[in-house]
């Protein structure tokens, strides 16, 4: 459904820049945070995840 | 260092689990009253005809006693309970935890009144009016400055995983109701949305996606952090991935909902892009689900013993099913059929009853014994709490996801020679029946099993001994050296500030994307026109716009859609398609979202005033079979004139072209068209005759004004789009 409003969003300058900024910021922010937590210490995950655990 | 004496506050958590087990029970219940409506539709017409009970009031009272009483209140129950032991420190607040207790049930008391009143905005699960928008927006900053209160005077260091998913619930949810809310009050409890047609349509379902988002699915996967580890008494699977989890999800579900608006008006490339987009969503979703449940590795053996963990295993099945069920919905040719149909309601359900229903129960049998320092009394009942709700999920799902695929491809179907099948569209509703008696044992079994756990817990509760404030000791927070080695995510965790704007930051780029161009669509919309160019969509008589709120606040979009699809099937039962230029003065939208009746954009002029007369008093007389809940004191209750004036000039204010002083006019313009529309059906109905007293007496009654509202749906443009046919047919020849 919504077929004809997508029609009128064609007419918006530029929109085919949107899904680009999209990608872009999805790509890096996930680029960057599967990076950083691929090298985080161990020492420091176990830490972490044992947070719940201490009460 | 010193070690610091404190106490966590238990009391609040029970409060709000009370309110959990009571609303739940409440919202359940309610369920099921609407449920037998549509399956025993002639037991309600003739036994409980009550205006306020009709399913167009009740519905809206279930979807938010469920949503914003049950699991709103698990929220607040979880959060409360894990966010001191996660921070080590008591709440920052007593008082304020208090206001966000009493508040929050306060706003559910009111809604529970209203919403059967016919109070409503008619937007989904935004239904309250907007005395109830400002409470809920307040109550939520009591709540949010209560935990980042709490965060501040934390004992460790970092904020746990769970943390994260409060705090972006906290931000995003202020920010979508804010946005979503704007209306232009013209009375005490009635107001008019900002918005019109499709910008008002917008704005709802990005809230409406984002509701489901950032209300059933973030705090529900930070109380899934803290509570499967617990009570499985280990670790996190992987905290790594519980890091990419949260950005990931985050930034994916804010563009969810809308992005399918932008894509197909952009190249195939990037069409395919939106598609990856959206099943995108997956990845996170599943990765979440796999994470909670891989927690049990080496421990799967306490699943058979430990009822929490049992109920929080289904849980997190029906997670993965709904999660990946969304975004399969969202291709367009599954859309395409599922739309409007049952399978939309099986798919919020599974979603509802088996993750957000499951996780609840299990946290209650957690939390409950370990407050009251006692064991949970009857073992044997919750095991049967277990069985008998998954058998009522199932039994649930089930029967309405078969509803949902036949009445879908029943639509659809068209004969040899290119005529509908069924082009009664009673047909496609009578068939649905037995589904419908099925979906209520459904909903019986899962209310059953409810009531067993709260009979149970209150059995614990009278066995135990409540402790209040739990006594603990902990270390103050020492002051951070900074150390350039330190990853920035760490240090991120560290400072609860940061992490709050960071989150909004993420949101809101989302959000800030996708509100740019439903500001600019507005300019876009392209009018319809006639043949010399003029607007035809001319504002709403005062009239039909007292019929059109009559129409709101019975909820007739809770089963009408106003919105005809392009598609063949759509255009051979309705009409013409449904142009975005035919809403401009539609505030709010009345789209709708479910075909439980057919859809009435073009109903205007295909029948007698008289018929429609006949038929909102008694639908069934006129339409055998049909689940319409007769409206018999339409043709008694007098049109509610007094504030009249103040709608035209509000509609005024949002943009609708009345003249300036037209409200003057306006009751006299109403009385005129009444009195035109009254003399009609009389002269129909009445073969003998009528008087003037007759027309007199019947002229300001509420079946009038709908009548005239109904009457007038999708008019406009027949003016214009029947020349076109015909030129079309011209050249075809």
């Amino acid at each position: 459904m919504l077929k004809f409003i997508k029609h009128h969003m064609t007419t918006i300058e530029n929109i085919e820049i949107y899904p680009i900024i999209t990608l872009v910021l999805f790509t890096s922010i996930f680029v960057i945070v599967s990076i950083r937590a691929a090298r985080m210490k161990k020492s420091e995950i176990t830490e972490l995840a044992n947070t719940p655990l201490e009460d | 260092m010193e070690i610091e004496k404190f106490s966590y506050d238990n009391g609040i958590v029970r409060n709000f689990a009370y309110a959990t087990m009571l609303w739940g029970i409440v919202g359940f219940l309610v369920g099921i009253i609407i449920a037998s409506q549509l399956a025993f539709p002639e037991f309600f017409n003739d036994h409980l005809g009550i205006k306020q009970l009709t399913f167009g009031r009740l519905r809206p009272l279930h979807t938010n006693a469920v949503i914003f009483a049950f699991v709103g209140n698990a929220i607040f129950m979880g959060v409360y309970y894990s966010l001191q032991r996660l921070l080590k420190a008591r709440m920052f607040s007593d008082l304020l935890s208090k206001i966000n207790f009493w508040g929050w049930q306060l706003i559910i008391v009111g809604a529970a009144l209203t919403l059967p009143m016919g109070y409503t905005t008619s937007k989904e699960y935004a239904e309250l009016e907007w005395p109830f928008d400002i409470a809920i927006a307040l109550i939520w900053v009591v709540f949010g400055v209560n935990m980042i209160g709490t965060m501040i005077k934390r004992r460790v260091s970092h904020l746990y995983v769970a943390i994260w998913f409060y705090i972006a619930t906290f931000v995003t949810v202020a920010m979508l109701h804010i946005f979503n809310s704007f209306e232009i009050p013209v009375s005490f409890m009635k107001s008019y949305s900002w918005y019109s047609g499709v910008q008002d349509a917008l704005v709802q379902w990005w809230y409406g996606h984002n509701a489901v988002a950032f209300f059933l699915t973030t705090p529900f996967l930070g109380l899934m952090y803290y509570f499967v580890p617990k009570a499985a008494n280990r670790p996190v699977y992987s905290y790594r991935l519980s890091i990419i989890h949260f950005w990931a999800l985050i930034f994916l579900y804010i563009w969810a909902g809308p992005h399918h608006l932008l894509y197909t008006a952009l190249p195939d490339w990037a069409q395919s892009l939106g598609v990856v987009f959206s099943v995108m969503l997956i990845a996170p979703s599943w990765g979440g689900m796999l994470n909670g449940l891989l927690t049990l590795r080496g421990a799967w053996d306490r699943v058979r013993d430990d009822v929490t963990l049992k109920f929080m295993v289904v849980a997190l099945t029906a997670y993965g099913m709904s999660t990946f069920e969304g975004p399969m919905l969202s291709l367009k040719n599954v859309n395409m059929l599922a739309h409007y149909t049952d399978w939309i309601v099986a798919h919020v359900h599974v979603g509802g009853l088996g993750w957000n229903g499951f996780m609840t129960f299990g946290m209650l049998y957690y939390l409950i014994p370990r407050m009251f320092r006692t064991e949970l009394k009857y073992k044997g009942m919750a095991n049967f709490h277990f069985w008998i709700g998954t058998l009522g999920i199932v039994l649930y799902a089930v029967p309405m996801y078969v509803a949902g695929w036949m009445q879908g491809l029943m639509w659809r179907q068209f004969t040899a020679e290119g005529t509908l099948e069924y082009g009664n569209f009673l047909d496609t509703v009578t068939a649905l029946q037995p589904y419908y008696i099925l979906r209520v044992l459904g909903g019986v079994l899962f209310l059953i099993g409810a009531i067993a756990m709260t009979w149970n817990l209150i059995a614990t509760i009278r066995q135990g001994s409540f402790l209040k404030n739990e006594e603990t000791e902990a270390a103050p927070l020492a002051k951070h050296k900074s150390k350039k080695s330190e990853y920035w995510h760490k240090a991120i965790e560290r400072k609860p500030m940061k992490m709050l704007v960071l989150s909004l930051v993420v949101v809101a780029i989302g959000g800030i994307i996708q509100i740019i161009p439903t500001i600019f669509v507005k300019s876009n919309i392209q009018p319809v026109v006639d043949a010399d160019g003029n607007n035809v969509i001319q504002p709403y008589t005062p009239l039909e716009l007292i019929g059109r709120d009559i129409y709101i606040s019975e909820g007739c979009n809770n089963c009408h859609s106003q919105m005809i699809r392009p598609l063949r099937f759509e255009t051979e039962r309705y009409g013409e398609y449904s142009k975005a230029g035919e809403y401009i003065y539609d505030h709010p939208f009345l789209w709708g979202s479910k075909r439980t009746g057919p859809d009435l954009a073009r109903e205007g002029g295909l029948r007698s005033n008289a018929w429609h007369y006949q038929h909102m008093l008694s639908p069934k007389d006129i339409s055998p079979g049909s689940l319409m809940p007769a409206y018999p004191w339409m043709a008694e209750d007098a049109l509610d004139l007094e504030h009249l004036e103040g709608k035209i000039s509000a509609m005024r204010t949002l943009g609708v072209p009345y003249p300036e002083g037209y409200e003057k006019q306006a009751l006299g313009d109403l009385k005129t068209q009444a009195k035109a529309i009254a003399a009609d059906i009389l002269g129909d109905l009445k073969k003998g005759g009528y008087s003037e007293a007759d027309v007199e007496k019947m002229h300001l009654t509420e079946v009038i004004a709908i009548t005239a509202y109904l009457q007038r749906l999708g008019t406009d443009i027949k003016a214009v789009s029947k020349p076109a046919a015909e030129e079309q047919a011209a050249t075809n020849e």
